[in-house]
């Protein structure tokens, strides 16, 4: 949950001040923008499969309770046992409490997004039970008590160098400088936690209502072993990430690995259903899966936004964003980044607190043409938009009123075409404090947030208006 | 010109950073569309398509422009070019939202969105230009403004149409596609982050090796010619319609 206001202005300004960070993000972006091209390209019915996973999707939130309903039978019928929280502190206590009943005391976990969003980490900590990241960049990102960059990706921010520094530090370790030696400390370390370990925890990629399966999938193999040598496995999912049908998941799986990180396929895609059956050697002895709302049924009612809800979290539309490309991760302020942050953090959290969002995008689009489920960006961003207005007229916000008066008079002045003429006039007559040739340099507030980088056009003497009259070729004259 | 022939009309919208800061690019726009053989009547009464308040999320203040729009443009079935694929989007796709709550605006928002054409898409699918030669001379590289190409589609006109002219050579730039930072109030509101985005652009243009940069958006275009001018690049900027009626001279 976001307790303080996210600042996106400072946060930007922070990361754009940043060089290392700034070739680090283009490095990166360019990488999985061309990696996803490629993978992309190689399939020559992907609009199809676009098209076919968003209507599976949009079947699945405007059915959403019936198929949690059926999924929760499923997972049961296989053994399993589902939890339902409506918040991020239910889902912790429903953890905390599956731990302490088993006399937990070392949890393994593989990335997962949602655990980011309910602090799980932290709140197991808080409650004496260790818990530790097993992705190599979540591994990084949690020894330096950070926050991950991407969703997919967590540690991109971080460079060969500063991960060299932290192992020496934090594992007592030398300073290694091949990317090969830092690999093999971590899966040493690794290793030990992985054996010891009484719990794993994972997300939850897809989750199949029919069957009970759930999907995982990865590129190292450590969510595999947190989900099979600990005898206990907890999954937390976010209510969305449900399928209808088992055979609907290999479109997905092409979609996502494709869309994310440009692979066929991800290295490991482990399809888990319920725990060990009897006569089975491998495997937990109890499977939990943790149905986490935080918010999202609401969404799920809003005809405008609820489309943010067919996310699969591939990331692509991060990759792609232009914004994200020059501020980063932490610019955020939250788990996720990017456009889907900007649709879903406000979504999640108090609008007040996050609304600096959805403004955070210049509209552009590129994310709408890469989402592999086609969410609408720039209209659902339009939308939240709407809501943060509504919502700071409803409330005391001091800081809108001359930007709600700057619009009531534009609109006052842009509904009526003899004020719209003066107001021009007028304008043309006070640049001339301001003019330099037919550009203006310096102008005041807001303007000179414009005018500090760049110089903004003069009105011109004559506008289009006035020299087509002179013309003479208005409406009836074409004859 | 033969008055007798009865010329097909269309109505020009200009939009309000044409008709207030570059009226040269309307007048442009207008003399490409009248030499097709267009009778061109630009309604005297229109102002803007209502996209700032839009866009900044002030529906209510939006929805007063736009009424205003519909009340100037919907005359009968006459085309509507405009100069700005961002503003032309605007009417095609947002006002069916804004007057989602009001029937009677919704039924002529419907009719009017079928109306709208982007300015190239339209020269380039009603027949191209009449001339090969607008005697614009020089190498340009073609900048994507994101509404016209995300929001209608347009991508292969405007290269069509410059690659059509003698004299004028076409090289790409990479990330042609790319946001330029503007977004409207979006360069108001986080301006360092635009100007990044902005810096990009403009050495990508640089890099492509083209001396002129053309877009059909002059938002985009105003944006991109600030940074320009501002650090003296050695780059022209220019609206499309302007290299293809007089080869940017005016």
């Amino acid at each position: 949950m976001i307790t303080q206001r996210v600042d996106f202005r400072k946060n930007s300004k922070e990361a754009l001040e940043n060089p290392k960070l700034g070739k680090a993000l283009v490095n990166f972006t360019d990488r999985s923008r061309a990696a996803r091209g490629r993978a992309v390209g190689e399939v020559s019915s992907w609009e199809d499969f676009r098209r076919e996973a968003r209507e599976i999707k949009k079947d699945v939130i405007d059915n959403l309770a019936g198929y949690l309903v059926e999924l929760e039978k499923s997972v049961t019928r296989a053994g399993g046992r589902v939890h339902w929280a409506e918040d991020s502190s239910q889902a912790r206590e429903i953890i905390l409490g599956i731990a302490r009943e088993n006399g937990v005391s070392r949890v393994v976990k593989s990335k997962s997004m949602a655990t980011e969003e309910i602090g799980l980490n932290g709140y197991l900590k808080e409650n004496g039970i260790e818990t530790v990241e097993t992705d190599l960049g979540e591994y990084i990102v949690q020894l330096s008590d950070d926050h991950p960059f991407h969703i997919i990706t967590p540690a991109i921010h971080k460079t060969k160098d500063d991960i060299s520094k932290l192992f020496s530090e934090k594992l007592g370790v030398p300073e290694y400088d091949d990317p090969q030696d830092l690999t093999n400390v971590a899966r040493k370390r690794l290793r030990e936690k992985f054996l010891s370990a009484d719990m794993g925890v994972s997300g939850v990629n897809f989750a199949v209502a029919e069957t009970g399966t759930i999907a995982i999938v990865e590129n190292e193999g450590n969510a595999r072993l947190s989900t099979t040598l600990p005898d206990i496995h907890v999954a937390l999912m976010g209510i969305e990430k449900i399928v209808p049908k088992f055979e609907q998941l290999s479109v997905f799986l092409s979609l996502l690995a494709r869309s994310a990180t440009g692979q066929k396929s991800s290295t490991y895609v482990s399809l888990i259903t319920g725990p060990r059956k009897d006569g089975e050697k491998d495997g937990p002895g109890q499977f939990h899966l943790v149905f986490l709302d935080n918010g999202r049924s609401d969404i799920a009612k809003s005809r405008e936004t609820r489309e943010s809800l067919y996310c699969i979290r591939c990331g692509a539309c991060i990759n792609i964003c232009p914004v994200y490309r020059q501020v980063g991760g932490h610019s955020y302020g939250w788990v996720y980044s990017g456009p889907i942050g900007a649709v879903i953090t406000p979504q999640l959290n108090d609008l007040e607190k996050t609304a600096d969002l959805p403004f955070a995008s210049s509209l552009c689009g590129a994310c709408r043409d890469v989402c592999p489920v086609k969410i609408d960006f720039p209209h659902v961003l339009l939308s939240l938009r709407e809501k943060a207005v509504e919502k700071a007229r409803g409330g005391r916000k001091a800081t809108k009123i001359p930007e709600k008066l700057a619009f009531f008079l534009w609109g006052i002045v842009f509904s009526n075409p003899v004020l719209y003429r003066i107001a021009g006039k007028i304008l043309v007559r006070l640049q001339r404090f301001h003019k330099k040739d037919r550009e203006l340099e310096k102008l005041p507030y807001p303007f000179s947030k414009w005018t500090a980088e760049k110089n903004f056009p003069a009105f011109s003497g004559k506008p289009f208006r006035e020299r087509w009259k002179e013309k003479n070729l208005t409406g009836k004259g074409g004859g | 010109m033969p008055s007798q022939e009865k010329k097909e009309r269309i109505l020009l919208f200009v939009t309000c950073l044409v008709d207030n800061f570059f009226p040269e690019v309307g007048e442009a726009a207008a003399d490409v569309i009248s030499n097709m053989g267009f009778e061109v009547v630009f309604p005297e009464k229109q102002t803007c398509c209502a996209q700032p308040a839009f866009n900044s999320g002030y529906r209510h203040d939006a929805a007063r422009v736009a009424r205003h729009f519909l009340d100037v443009f919907d005359l009968g079935n006459e085309p509507i070019v405009c100069p700005s694929g961002s503003c032309a989007a605007m009417v095609k796709n947002c006002y069916s939202e804004l007057f989602r709550d009001d029937p009677e605006r919704l039924e002529q928002a419907e009719r009017i969105r079928s109306n709208i054409y982007e300015f190239s898409e339209f020269v380039f699918d009603r027949g191209g230009l009449p001339v090969s030669d607008s005697g614009y001379r020089g190498r340009v590289t073609f900048h994507d403004s994101c509404h016209a190409l995300r929001e209608l589609g347009v991508r292969s006109q405007p290269r069509e149409l410059l690659r059509s002219l003698e004299g004028v050579e076409l090289v790409e730039m990479e990330m042609a596609d790319a946001c330029c930072g503007f977004g409207g109030t979006f360069s108001l509101k986080y301006p360092e982050v635009s100007a990044s985005m902005l810096g990009e652009k403009t050495d990508s243009i640089l890099a492509s090796g083209a001396d002129a940069v053309v877009s059909t958006d002059m938002g985009c275009l105003m944006n991109i010619r600030g940074l320009v001018s501002r650090k003296k690049l050695p780059l022209k900027v220019f609206h499309l319609a302007e290299i293809l009626a007089s080869g940017g001279e005016r």
